[in-house]
């Protein structure tokens, strides 16, 4: 490095000026300022709608309304009722999901070294296709198909979750330990047998696992996914909210949040149970 | 025989509860409308003022997120800032003393409130206060996530090594000064990789808050949904998935360049 003429040793190295045209941490702080005041510029905010004395009085009303709670019988079992809905969407959606997961990811994964996978790409893309559409997008699609309610988001539910379940189940198999495999590969065991007797034994914890973390996220996207029509207490909010019945949406809106807090403190407390 | 019989025992009541009536699908009427709007993808809209549309919107979506997710950074720096464990000066003898423990306490459940009203049924209340448009989208966000970077900020911080942090505090230091010169560096990368992560999950859900009428490319979608043009909604979903794809890429070299 030294060539004569230069110091023998290295010159202590200052960092970076702010505008080096060579340093990379500069650029990305420039992009992601340009990018936040764009994006402030472009949007046009109301502020002074939201901030202004009318619509802090507006919004102390609005919130005011919500009290008291609807606490009638007839309605708390209504709201009950939609409460089970959710959670039988949910399930429903999840299982089905495995279900449809676990198919799909058969083509999706390569069985052995050296298997060529032609369906390998092209199911990834459609499972990609399906993960990266919303359930609540999904859902919107689905209701000229299987018309208002329930029905609608379980299958929202289903088909989104299919492409989550579908990815992760092929890279557990891809990653299975290849050795019971190959040993009955060895012996002549067909393709069917050997998924059957070798691979599926080893991930079934962990296809499972998987399948109880996408349940608890879709119990939090079944609560919301009514506001387009597909049933449960999200279509309830959206209706009551829709004719100003405060009351009632703040009885909805508690059962949600409920919903939500339980489905949270569970999981917490069983990775905590199986972590310990 | 048996398990067949618990797993109907178990399953019916789901499906009763759910409408499950698959073949409501094959009616031949629904099957009808299905088919019309299924042919009636082909050709995606393409003509360029929808084209322009759609780009306009697309850009909408990824501010929504962006000043979202701005909002969002200042509302959860401050309350990581007070919630944090480590910055403790009295927890320095030992146990923490009972004015801040509550205080913390506090700034803890409002960060769990924040977090678990679902972004969409915020946005339904601020559209109802501040009318269709950007800013109920932009106000949902901001305070969702605000919530979700606050409590995982708070994680981040207390679950690494603590050693300077607290050298410093028992040197004298301010704790403004402990979090700038111990506990930031210490953990910039993961704190940095977590935001440009939920980034990208705010693009996509600034999506789905178009369809409460919080704009942007959802709101599109909404319409052109409600009436049944099939064309426009293919080349909508396409361009979202794309976006997605994109955000997901940028987000993953962000996440690597920052090690």
């Amino acid at each position: 490095m030294t060539r004569p003429g230069t110091a023998a040793n290295v010159p202590y190295r200052m960092p970076p000026a702010l505008f080096d045209a060579r340093c990379r941490a500069c650029w990305y702080t420039v992009a992601v300022i340009a990018l936040v005041v764009a994006s402030f510029w472009t949007l046009d905010l109301q502020w002074r709608q939201f901030l202004s004395l009318d619509a802090m009085r507006s919004m102390g009303r609005f919130l005011g309304e919500f009290f008291p709670p609807d606490l009638v019988p007839a309605f708390l079992r209504k709201v009950a009722f939609a409460t089970w809905e959710t959670l039988a969407m949910s399930a429903l959606g999840t299982l089905l999901a495995a279900a449809g997961g676990l198919v799909l990811a058969l083509p999706a994964s390569r069985k052995h070294q050296g298997d060529a996978g032609w369906a390998r790409a092209p199911t990834r893309l459609l499972l990609n296709a399906l993960r990266s559409v919303p359930e609540l997008v999904w859902a919107a699609i689905l209701l000229i198909a299987a018309g208002l309610g329930p029905f609608a988001g379980t299958l929202a539910l289903a088909v989104h979750t299919t492409g989550v379940l579908g990815r992760l189940f092929a890279e557990a198999m891809e990653n299975a330990p290849p050795g019971p495999s190959a040993a009955l590969r060895a012996q002549g065991v067909g393709n069917g047998r050997v998924f059957l007797y070798a691979t599926l034994p080893q991930v079934v914890p962990q296809l499972v696992s998987y399948t109880l973390y996408r349940w608890e996220n879709n119990i939090r996207a079944a609560a919301v996914l009514g506001v387009v029509g597909a049933g449960g207490l999200g279509q309830m909010l959206a209706f009551h909210m829709g004719l100003f019945h405060m009351q009632k949406t703040a009885t909805v809106l508690a059962a949600m949040l409920a919903l939500v807090a339980l489905v949270d403190a569970m999981s917490y407390g069983a990775r905590r149970l199986l972590t310990r | 025989m048996f398990w067949t019989g618990a797993a109907l025992v178990v399953l019916w009541p789901l499906l009763v509860a759910t409408e499950f009536r698959p073949w409501v699908l094959l009616e031949t009427r629904n099957l009808d409308v299905t088919r019309r709007f299924i042919a009636s993808f082909f050709p995606p809209a393409h003509s360029p003022e929808f084209l322009a549309l759609v780009a306009r919107e697309s850009w909408r979506t990824v501010a929504i997120a962006t000043a979202g997710m701005t909002l969002a950074l200042v509302l959860a720096i401050p309350l990581t800032l007070a919630s944090t464990r480590v910055l403790s000066v009295s927890a320095l003898a030992g146990r923490m003393a009972a004015v801040p423990f509550a205080i913390r306490q506090l700034v803890r459940w409002l960060l769990v409130l924040l977090r678990s009203v679902p972004e969409l049924v915020w946005a339904l209340v601020f559209v109802r206060v501040v009318g269709l448009g950007p800013t109920a989208g932009v106000l949902a966000i901001a305070l969702t996530y605000g919530g979700m970077l606050g409590k995982v900020y708070g994680e981040i911080l207390e679950s690494g090594e603590h050693h300077a942090t607290v050298s410093l505090l028992r040197n004298g230091s301010s704790r403004l000064q402990a979090f700038l010169f111990g506990l930031l560096p210490q953990n910039a990368a993961e704190l940095a990789s977590y935001t440009v992560y939920r980034w990208e999950c705010a693009i996509r859900s600034s999506v789905v808050l178009g369809f409460v009428g919080a704009g942007g490319l959802g709101q599109q979608l909404d319409s052109a949904m409600k009436m049944f043009n099939g064309g426009e909604v293919l080349t909508m979903l396409a361009v979202f998935v794309a976006l997605v794809a994109l955000a997901d890429h940028v987000s993953a070299a962000l996440r690597k360049a920052l090690g």
